[in-house]
């Protein structure tokens, strides 16, 4: 058992940093950018197979809960607080005594008192969480289609929100989002310099999400979620209460996809509309099925995979289209997943229905 | 003495149909007692009822002495009711010994924190849930299926595995729908012993089944439903000169 | 607000609310046949009226708007033959991302055939500026053309499906497949015609509305999810209640505007409504609870 985890985290540490010396070597460096972006990317994808492939929900939505990451730490740690500081809030005077504010300066030279990302990771996470709750009570009764548009409808909701407010930077979005400081001399952000160190930083959060899903999947939890997914009466009459096994892990996948969410953007130093679009939810969905559902590594390869090609700009301005177009074929021929694909099988299964 | 299970005027339509029609009766503590009666008389519908799989119309059903009508099922089986499924149901993709670990959820509490942490209280439980549904395999002599995906075992086998992971939540109560159905003479005696074993172990039973001889053979107490409908109680040799019931059996 | 600016807004309302309704039927001709909620279905609405504007530019309206019809008829009859039709049993799930996927190749064929750009067919009678008065409303002929030839489809649709032997085989196959075939109606087939009849008035609808709202290609979304909303609305598969839930939610829409409702959150308001039936009343506010149970769900 231990020894099988450690294989694992060895194995993926090992692939991780054999990428990070090739690119150097080859002098393909800039390739860290996309690569630690497709990771964050992942993080939200493996989040997103324990509710699909795990608890057998379908979730159109998860582009929301990124969202709902992202935009609320940027829009908290791009705020400025230095004149509600001046004009007595008791909230934000609280904030500064427990040196929770950062001060820096505007490109302009005029004094900026924001917010700590901690604060505002914390603020986002919580946020999500709670959304997540309020929305999995009612939404994971549903079933099948009633599912999918429900969770395709939050997303678009989500959308529509952030590109009508003004306080969400409308169709602009969000940009010049600081750097996230995790430790002292260790920031999340796009600077040329420290692009290694944030590699290795989101390996680090991808790798250690990916070994807490693994050893969920092999618990008692996991075993109760793959009975829902399987027979769910006779789940039921296990003793497992079912509702709120759902409930729970839509919202852990809620907050995987947040924390993917804030830390991208600032990483990137901001977020647009677009991370928030339906057409994002599709996507990681696509992703999921690719790697057949039930399978964590299926995700976490496809996820690494496609992502990354995409970000490349491999499918140029195919990029939806090659995704709709693989989320057909997958679910034509593949249903299980490319991974566990038997090319002779499925000739056998064309045989057949002829 | 107070019975442990009560049912009172229990009532379930599907649209036009009846399926439990006013049933009442008592299971006592420690006994078995079968239900039989003709396809499609409501005998899984009753079952269902019981553990909330259905919500009933109307009626009560206490277990005991709690009212258990209108709880979710999971509350019910926590509370000590188990069951067996006339078409077994085994979780696909895991195998017999992992049936049973799921069996063991409510003697079990690793939540999810727990799961994702793996922490030594988790894996000292998680062996002993192991270790415990390994008894129970070895208990209906299947331990040498354990690690063979379930689904794929074979029937009676099959069988066996949900007698395990029905008995792995230590019930009062074992509610079991057909448990003889689609097995041989060899098998259907080997289920009668099981039975009576259990009930020695002072588990109370309450058994659907069509094979009369396993019900005749073994059951203190027998209810015969037709139509949703409660025609007579008894013990075996009552029912077996029950002028109503052999009407029911053999065709007006 | 002025008895005028009253049926204004009534008529605003009952226009888009018409449209709801015809994406909401397309919904349920296929969900009858098949159970297959296709995600499409906002696709055929697009593609009906993109095509009439480019053949328009060859052809008199007319001829493009039946070109068209015929041409949506067309895709949505090889969306069923090349994706669906050889499919056994596929799980709910398999159905939904399939018909996702092809509502973004369909999209994104759109767009690299005709650009982002906007564009409109001509108004069928006057211009822009034409209107009539009504109910001290003042109107675009098109309005009246759109409320026209919807009601036409919708009452052209449920004499099809009461008179028609090829309506009424239809309908034995969506109240009982099985016994359906047993009767030797080819169901296969008529999965088919009904994702044809619902691509055709799917187009038909995007012809009529496209001089009032534009045509672009990413519209089909927007317009799936309120049509879907409109179909739950109404019950799932009730096609003459989903009429009454577009007008209703058409209505609503109109009205949000008038008291000062930002135009942004209009959509949301609509998938709120959803968002609250389904948890409420899953059968919809027309449909009864029983029959709902004893569809798939
Ligand atoms: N979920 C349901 N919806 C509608 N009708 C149902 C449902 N479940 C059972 N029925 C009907 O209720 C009646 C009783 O069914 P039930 O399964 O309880 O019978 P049974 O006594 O267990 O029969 P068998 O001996 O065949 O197992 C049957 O006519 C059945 O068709
Ligand atoms: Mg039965």
């Amino acid at each position: 058992m231990a020894t099988k985890k450690i294989t694992t985290i060895a194995l993926l540490v090992t692939v991780v940093v054999i990428v990070q010396i090739g690119t150097q070597l080859t002098g393909t460096s800039y390739y860290l950018t996309q690569l630690t972006m497709t990771m964050y990317s992942c993080l939200l994808i493996i989040g997103l197979c324990l509710v699909m492939g795990y608890a057998g929900q379908i979730s159109l939505g998860h582009a929301g809960f990124f969202a709902i990451g992202g935009y609320t730490s940027a829009s908290l740690t791009t705020l400025n607080v230095l004149p509600s500081l001046e004009s007595g809030s008791s909230c934000v005077h609280l904030l500064n005594s427990f040196g929770l504010l950062t001060a820096s300066t505007s490109m302009y030279g005029d004094p900026l008192l924001r917010i700590h990302p901690w604060i505002a990771f914390v603020v986002a996470i919580t946020l999500t969480a709670l959304i997540a709750f309020a929305l999995g009570i009612p939404v994971l009764k549903l079933k099948g289609h009633y599912l999918a548009m429900a969770t395709l409808g939050f997303g678009i909701i989500i959308f529509r929100i952030v590109l009508a407010m003004a306080f969400f930077g409308e169709a602009d979005g969000i940009s010049d989002v600081p750097g996230f400081t995790l430790l002292p001399g260790l920031t999340v952000t796009g600077n040329i310099e420290e692009r290694i160190v944030n590699y290795y930083i989101a390996a680090a959060v991808l790798i250690s999400g990916f070994v807490l899903l693994l050893n969920l999947i092999d618990s008692r939890v996991g075993r109760a979620l793959r009975a829902i997914h399987g027979a769910e009466d006779a789940a039921d009459a296990m003793g497992i209460n079912t509702a709120r096994y759902k409930l729970y892990t839509f919202v852990l996948s809620a907050v995987f996809a947040a924390i993917a969410g804030v830390l991208l953007t600032h990483y990137t130093g901001g977020i647009s509309p677009s991370d928030a679009g339906v057409m994002k939810s599709v996507r990681y969905v696509a992703i999921v099925a690719i790697g057949g559902m039930a399978s964590l590594w299926g995700a976490l390869a496809m996820g690494g995979v496609l992502n990354f090609l995409s970000l490349r700009g491999l499918f140029g301005s195919y990029d939806d289209a090659v995704f709709g177009a693989i989320l057909i074929i997958i679910m034509l021929f593949a249903p299980e997943g490319v991974l566990r694909l038997s090319l002779w099988s499925t000739l056998k299964r064309f045989k057949v229905e002829r | 003495m107070i019975p442990l299970l009560k049912i009172r005027n229990l009532n379930k339509r599907f649209g036009g149909l009846h399926a439990v029609n006013a049933v009442s009766f008592d299971l006592k503590k420690g006994a078995i007692k079968a239900v039989i009666g003709p396809n499609g008389a409501g005998k899984t519908t009753l079952f269902n009822l019981i553990c909330g799989a259905l919500a009933a119309d109307s009626g009560a059903v206490e277990f005991d002495s709690q009212p258990i009508l209108g709880l979710k099922p999971y509350q019910i089986a926590a509370s000590g009711i188990a069951r067996t499924f006339q078409n077994i149901k085994m979780f696909p993709g895991m195998t017999a010994l992992e049936n049973v670990m799921v069996g063991l959820h409510t003697k079990s509490r690793a939540g999810f924190w727990a799961g994702m942490l793996h922490l030594p209280s988790t894996l000292c439980e998680e062996k002993r849930i192991r270790d415990r549904a390994y008894e129970l395999l070895e208990l209906l002599d299947i331990a040498q299926f354990a690690d063979i995906e379930a689904r794929s075992l074979a029937f009676g086998q099959q069988r066996a595995v949900e007698f395990a992971r029905a008995l792995a939540s230590d019930p009062t109560l074992l509610l079991l729908d057909e448990p003889a159905a689609g097995l041989n003479i060899y098998e259907t005696a080997e289920v009668a012993r099981l039975i009576t074993k259990i009930q020695q172990q002072g588990i109370t039973v309450l058994l659907v089944e069509h094979d009369m001889s396993l019900v005749m053979d073994i059951s203190d107490e027998i209810v015969v439903l037709s139509f949703g409908q409660h025609i007579a109680e008894g013990t075996p040799s009552e029912i077996q000169h029950n002028k109503e019931v052999i009407q029911i059996y053999l065709g007006e | 607000m002025s008895l005028d600016l009253f049926s204004q807004y009534i008529f605003a309302g009952i226009t888009y609310g018409i449209i709801y309704a015809i994406v909401a039927i397309g919904f349920n001709i296929i969900y009858n046949t098949t159970g297959i909620i296709n995600f499409a279905q906002g696709e055929f609405v697009m593609l009906g009226g993109m095509t009439a504007i480019s053949f328009n530019h060859f052809i008199p309206l007319p001829m493009a708007i039946i070109a068209a019809v015929l041409f949506t008829m067309l895709i949505g009859a090889l969306i069923e033959i090349v994706f669906i039709r050889w499919l056994e049993s596929p799980s709910v799930l398999r159905m939904i991302i399939i018909t996702i996927g092809l509502s973004i190749i369909i999209r994104e064929i759109a767009l690299h055939v005709w650009g982002d750009t906007v564009r409109a067919l001509p108004y069928f009678t006057g211009n822009v500026v034409s209107s009539v008065t009504l109910l001290g409303a003042s109107i675009s002929p098109q309005v009246l053309w759109v409320l026209a030839v919807c009601s036409c489809i919708v009452v052209l649709l449920s004499l099809f499906f009461k008179f028609t032997p090829l309506g009424k085989e239809m309908q034995a196959c969506a109240a009982n497949r099985l016994a359906a075939t047993l009767c030797g109606i080819n169901a296969k087939n008529m999965v088919t015609f009904s994702f044809m009849l619902s691509a055709a008035i799917g187009a038909v609808a995007g012809c009529v509305v496209s001089p009032i709202t534009s045509s672009q290609y990413d519209m089909g979304t927007g317009l799936a999810i309120k049509g879907f909303t409109v179909a739950v609305l109404g019950g799932l598969g009730n096609s003459m209640a989903a009429v009454a839930a577009g007008l209703l939610l058409g209505i609503l829409e109109a009205f949000s505007i008038a008291v000062g409702f930002p135009l942004a959150f209009q959509d949301a308001i609509s998938i709120s409504i959803l968002l609250i039936i389904l948890f409420v009343r899953p059968h919809g506010l027309f449909g009864n609870k029983e029959a709902a149970s004893l569809k798939e769900f």
